[in-house]
């Protein structure tokens, strides 16, 4: 790791002024730090923001909750408000990571994790999100856990995270404060494509901390499911993962939730296929359809085609299990 | 009195649950230095500069040692060949400009601490010229060369019967690279003595073979190198050759009169010895009936520029079963890669899986069940070498494993069970491998309270070395377990073969025995000289402490204190017995296994597995079986998960983490049944008990594959059986 | 205690003096910004039953207990555990009276080579107090972040199941 200096706010607009450019703020760090060590990050500067007043979970007044940044990742998956209104995002959480790393991860940090191409973790080869104009060696390299979707000819790296999945079907909005202010962004503006600036993995400025995720009420509870599918039973990365999420009247579909994991540069969902499920009917062939919908501009690498033929089933196996309520696998 | 077979608990094992075993790297000193290697980023070329004065200007930053400014090192290829080299010219760190692989470590930075060497380390720049280079064994397979170690030659007219055969198949599979991963990285703490001479403390399977290493690479006396390696974090194969970490923090020690400690990185753990990659094809004719009538089995394996690593792959092909017309062939392709190195059980557990999965192609083909195909097929002798076994209870293990499995329940029919959308299935492979003794010393010492301690320079890489040996001298020599310390892992000790192939109780444990039985005799010796009662005894039994004859005992304490010497002892230096000569000599096993495969998505569980195994007589049936479960669940992780993935354009691994390098966790492993069924082997060695490392790992794979193709209908014969290959 | 920037950034780098409880003890402990809890109880404080067996919270084998809960050493910043009550294996049993995790872990024989052993009992007795294992797939998925390479799993499941049901 290179040497860095380190503060420890207590106020979020502190945290916010202590940062730059060359600043990282810091919680969980399970992470940041690995990337530190593999030398891939090198801030000079880490602002622990452990400290600010971020470790609750609140209802809102619209029905909601409001998440801070802060609360661990395991907290937050057995919150009973969690478990009970959101079960999407518990069962999102404990497929990720392991238990050691959902007791240090925060929320907020969870939101800014980097992903697993081999490509950009290994510091002495190519990657365009690392170093920019550099190349992008796993176009034609070893692709077989990289994008399908949204992704360019500069990279074709996915996001690691399970929970993202959950928030993006649940329509989170991402609180952020910054030295102008805060803001809200919308879960799915959050993350970027990587188009031409794969470097830049969210819409997020240097200066700009989140502070919590807010979660709108809903009537999905019900309905859930988050299937993850990965090379071996547990503490893996996914290569494909669905959150699906639906409120049914009896066998019709009121609302429908669908997004996808390990396909893309940000958790994938298309509003447009979501909308065509309400009003149909509960089965098979509705779900193939809104499967095949959802996974149409897919683009297939050497490697990797596999993922959109096991994207298509993945879909269809969760939302059929979110159509079964209480009947989970 | 009988501790031989019992399960005890691992006399290490509150050491080992307190955090109070230490291991290679966690040796400290005050003082000590730390480093730190920077590796090679391209796979092939020279090293035009290095430039190390950032890492330099760093206050703590001691020196930076490369191949320009290392301290000198033997300049012939015997001073780097150690007790486990491969055929060539060994790799010699830091010795020239030449990068011979990526990962290939070109400088070693030293520091005041740790962090501040890996800092230092990433602050060093170097320059290459690079050249053209070639990693796939696929694109280069014609390339191959005949491997220096030969299989046996050719019986019959294998083409010939395997052409005009009822039944003829002709199949080819691989298998990946995978590394050993041990938990611990390898590490050396090099301790500098006032005397200028070295106390190291090492991560190998062979403290004797790093101090012949260390002494003829440095052009060092005998006496100035010492190598301790008393907890070894596992190894399955890494510490049998000495790895560059030592080397390195040998020179800096010797260039900075300091004590210095190199531990490598977890992704450095991917720059040296590794399982290779092959390509096999399997050839069996065989009648309508069953019977084998040709085998050809061709094996290509990977190896480095520099040297022809070797292993059995191909040889138990031809004795795994009877057939008179055999073809093997065995080659290596060199590649722009480090030289591979054996891993627990090197070339059985690749080659039974091209030859167990061709034997279940071969059942199905037939319509036969794969365990009747295997019965009709049974060797009663070593076709190889056409000698008798010393034993083989593998009729047994087939059929006592079928029984505990519930075999006899199974529809032959692919995709004929299932389990909701999990499609359930059943397959079994054979496994085999050599039971070998070599030759192993052991001193025996009594002291005057009656307290026996037995030495050897051996190790215990997690098998339960301490237990076992503690339990073969208590046995010997009569003397209460709670009183009986066995040590290891100091190449002081009396000499000692490597620890590896199973055959450490074999070698050791004979010599273990002996030195006890000579030390009674000694014991003896002083009773009879010393009480009227003993003189002419001639039923004399040393039990509990005692020696006793009728109803007259007498301490063997008091027996030391009678001697008028503060302890008595004994070495002895113990050689493979001669019985074993005229015989072939080999533990086996039958494995079955059910998987689960998700009908939709692919995903494959090993939800139960029973291993019947055939291993002579088993000292320890509590460490024996942990030994064979931990083989089961390498079996799973070559068949489902392990793959190191060479990226061709830059000739790197590009998954050298354990993030992304898979190796089976906890909710991997359902159900491990573990069956040691009854084979007397009075030939093999004094013990009668084969070794149990290697046995359990083979033919797991292929009976995974095996059970996938009953599940699924889908035969992947390309390893491993990820997902992406079933759906 | 400081050290040196790397190249001409202005501020000297200063370690940060924290306050824990280590194994019952307080300690007041000087450290610099950027060690690991790890690397302070292994380098520091000579206590190296926590185990670096990947340095990137990817193997567990450092797994120790943060005020009950268990964590990965090595992804932890020893500055950041101000404050702290730690307990690392050689805080676990009570004097000579091994903690019951220790002794079934004996008695199963649910380890080898040793090197995951200490991670893996500290994981365990975070998993006991966490409580949300109920039955063996749980343990098993609850125990999915310490790896073993020797293959005692099921062992450990087996340690680990006695000393829950001991509980109930």
């Amino acid at each position: 790791m290179n040497p860095f200096h380190y503060s420890r706010p207590t106020g979020v607009q502190e945290a916010v002024h202590l940062s730059s450019a060359a600043s990282r703020f810091i919680a969980g760090g399970t992470n940041l730090l690995d990337l530190m060590k593999e030398n891939i990050s090198r801030p000079d500067h880490l602002i622990d923001i452990t400290g600010l007043p971020l470790h609750d979970i609140q209802q809102t007044a619209a029905g909601g909750l409001l998440i801070g940044a802060l609360v661990s990742n395991a907290d937050l998956a057995w919150h009973p408000l969690i478990e009970q209104r959101y079960p999407l995002l518990s069962q999102a959480i404990l497929a990720g990571a392991s238990p050691q790393l959902r007791n240090m991860a925060s929320t907020g940090g969870n939101l800014l994790q980097r992903t697993r191409c081999y490509y950009f973790y290994d510091a002495t080869v190519p990657c365009n999100k690392r170093e920019p104009g550099s190349g992008c060696p796993a176009r034609t390299g070893l692709n077989r856990i990289h994008a399908i979707l949204g992704a360019s000819e500069q990279c074709v790296a996915t996001h690691p995270s399970d929970m993202c999945v959950a928030l993006a079907a649940l329509e989170a909005r991402v609180h952020v404060e910054g030295r102008a202010g805060a803001r809200v962004i919308e879960f799915a503006d959050f993350h970027r494509l990587p188009g031409d600036a794969p470097q830049r993995d969210n819409q997020l400025a240097d200066d700009e901390l989140i502070t919590a995720i807010e979660l709108p009420a809903d009537n999905l509870a019900n309905h859930s499911n988050y299937l993850k599918i990965r090379d071996r039973a547990s503490y893996a990365f996914a290569l494909v993962s669905v959150a699906a999420a639906l409120e049914l009247d009896g066998d019709r579909i009121v609302d429908a939730r669908l997004a996808l994991g390990g396909v893309a540069h940000k958790p994938w969902r298309d509003r447009a296929v979501e909308a065509a499920l309400i009003g149909q009917l509960v089965s098979r062939e509705t779900f193939s359809h809104a499967a095949d919908a959802l996974l149409q501009d897919a683009e297939p690498l050497e490697h990797n085609g596999y993922k959109i033929k096991l994207a298509r089933r993945g879909i269809i196996r969760a939302l059929s299990d979110a159509a079964v309520a209480g009947e989970r696998p | 009195m009988t501790t031989i077979g019992k399960p005890l608990d691992r006399v290490d094992g509150l050491l080992k649950v307190t955090g109070k075993a230490r291991y290679a790297g966690e040796f400290p000193e005050d003082g000590l230095l730390h480093g730190s290697v920077v590796s090679s980023t391209v796979a092939k070329g020279r090293v035009l500069r290095i430039d190390a004065s950032r890492a330099l200007a760093l206050p703590g930053v001691v020196a930076v040692i490369d191949h320009l400014n290392r301290p000198r090192i033997a300049s012939y290829d015997d001073a780097f060949q150690d007790a486990d080299a491969a055929d060539g010219s060994p790799f010699r760190p830091l010795y020239n400009d030449r990068v011979l692989y990526s990962g290939q470590p070109l400088a070693l930075v030293i520091a005041d601490n740790l962090e501040l060497a890996r800092h230092a380390g990433s602050l060093v720049e170097i320059e290459y010229e690079t050249e053209a280079f070639e990693t796939d064994l696929l694109a280069m397979q014609q390339q191959a060369h005949a491997s220096p170690q030969t299989p046996p030659k050719p019986r019959g007219d294998f083409q010939a019967v395997w052409i005009d055969a009822a039944v003829s198949l002709d199949v080819h599979y691989s298998t990946p690279i995978e590394h050993h991963n041990p938990m611990e990285p390898h590490a050396s703490t090099v301790l500098y003595q006032p005397d200028g001479t070295l106390h190291i403390h090492d991560k190998t399977q062979g403290p004797q073979n790093c101090q012949a290493y260390v002494q003829k690479v440095f052009g060092l006396e005998k006496s100035q190198v010492r190598i301790f390696a008393a907890f070894v974090g596992g190894a399955f194969g890494s510490g049998l050759r000495p790895q560059y970490q030592l080397p390195l923090a040998v020179m800096a020690s010797l260039a900075l009169k300091r004590s210095v400690r190199v531990t490598l990185t977890r992704q450095q753990m991917f720059t040296f010895g590794y399982r290779p990659r092959t390509l096999q094809r399997l050839q069996l004719g065989a009648a309508a009936n069953g019977r084998l009538l040709a085998l050809g089995h061709t094996a290509i394996g990977q190896t480095s520029r520099f040297e022809d690593f070797s292993e059995h792959v191909v040889e138990w092909s031809g004795m795994l079963y009877h057939c008179d017309n055999v073809q093997l062939t065995y080659k290596l392709v060199p590649l722009d890669v480090f030289t591979p190195l054996d891993m627990r059980a090197p070339g059985a557990a690749l080659g039974v899986i091209g030859l167990e999965c061709a034997m279940d192609e071969l059942a199905c083909a037939l319509g036969m069940d794969p365990v009747q195909l295997r019965l009709i097929n049974y060797a009663e002798r070593n076709q190889n070498e056409d000698k008798p076994w010393s034993s083989k209870a593998l009729r047994e293990c087939y059929r006592e494993g079928a029984e505990r499995f519930g075999w006899g329940q199974r529809n032959p029919e692919p995709r004929s069970m299932r389990d909701g959308r999990q499609l359930i299935g059943w397959g079994m492979a054979g496994g085999v491998w050599e039971a070998m003794q070599m030759k192993a010393s052991a001193k025996a010492h009594i002291d005057a309270q009656g307290k026996l301690t037995v030495s050897s320079a051996t190790t215990d890489i997690g098998t339960g070395t301490y237990t076992v040996m503690t339990q073969i001298a208590a046995q010997a020599s009569g003397v209460a377990v709670e009183d009986v310390a066995f040590l290891l892992g100091d190449s002081s000790l009396p000499t000692a073969p490597l620890q590896g192939g199973s055959f450490t109780v074999s070698s050791v444990g004979t010599a273990v025995q002996q030195a006890c039985e000579a030390l009674n005799a000694k014991l003896l010796n002083i009773a009879r000289q010393t009480y009227p009662v003993f003189k002419d005894a001639e039923a004399v039994r040393f039990e509990d402490g005692l020696l006793h004859t009728g109803d007259v005992s007498v301490s063997l304490a008091q027996l030391v204190k009678d001697s008028g010497e503060d302890a008595l002892q004994v070495q002895v230096d113990s050689e493979p017995d001669k019985k074993r000569e005229g015989y072939s000599t080999a533990t086996h096993s039958a494995v079955f296994v059910e998987v689960q495969v998700d009908e939709d998505l692919g995903t494959i569980k090993v939800r139960r597995v029973v291993s019947a195994i055939a291993a002579g007589r088993v000292v320890n049936p509590k460490m024996a079986r942990s030994q064979i479960v931990g083989g089961v669940v390498w079996g799973i992780g070559m068949a489902l998960h392990e793959e190191t993935q060479i990226d061709h354009q830059l000739g790197r691994y590009m998954n050298h983490s354990l993030a992304e390098y898979h190796i089976p966790v906890n909710a991997d492993i359902g159900d491990i049944d573990v069956v040691f069924v009854e084979e007397h082997d009075e030939i093999v060695n004094a013990l009668g008990s084969k070794g149990v490392g290697e046995i359990g790992i083979v033919g797991v794979a292929a009976a995974v594959a095996n059970a996938i193709y009953h599940a699924t209908g889908k035969r992947v014969r390309e390893f491993p059986i990820t997902l992406d290959k079933v759906l | 205690m400081s050290a040196t920037p790397n190249g001409a950034a202005a501020q000297p780098f200063v370690s940060h003096s924290i306050r824990l409880s280590l194994n019952g003890q307080d300690r007041q402990l000087d450290v610099l910004p950027w060690t690991t809890l790890l690397d302070l109880l292994r380098e520091q404080l000579d206590l190296v039953g926590s185990k670096k067996g990947c340095d990137h919270g990817q193997c567990g084998a450092c797994t120790v207990l943060r005020d009950g809960k268990r964590i990965n050493a090595c992804l932890t910043l020893a500055v950041m555990c101000d404050g702290a009550e730690l307990t690392t294996i050689e805080g676990l049993a009570d004097g000579d009276q091994l903690h019951p995790m220790q002794q079934a872990f004996i008695k199963h024989d649910a380890f080898q080579c040793g090197y995951c052993t200490p991670g893996q009992i500290c994981s365990a007795v975070g998993l006991a107090n966490e409580g949300r294992a109920h039955d063996t797939a749980q343990i098993q998925e609850l125990m999915s972040g310490n790896l073993c390479r020797c293959g005692a799993y099921s062992n450990i499941r087996d340690a680990i199941e006695e000393v829950l049901e001991g509980k109930s």
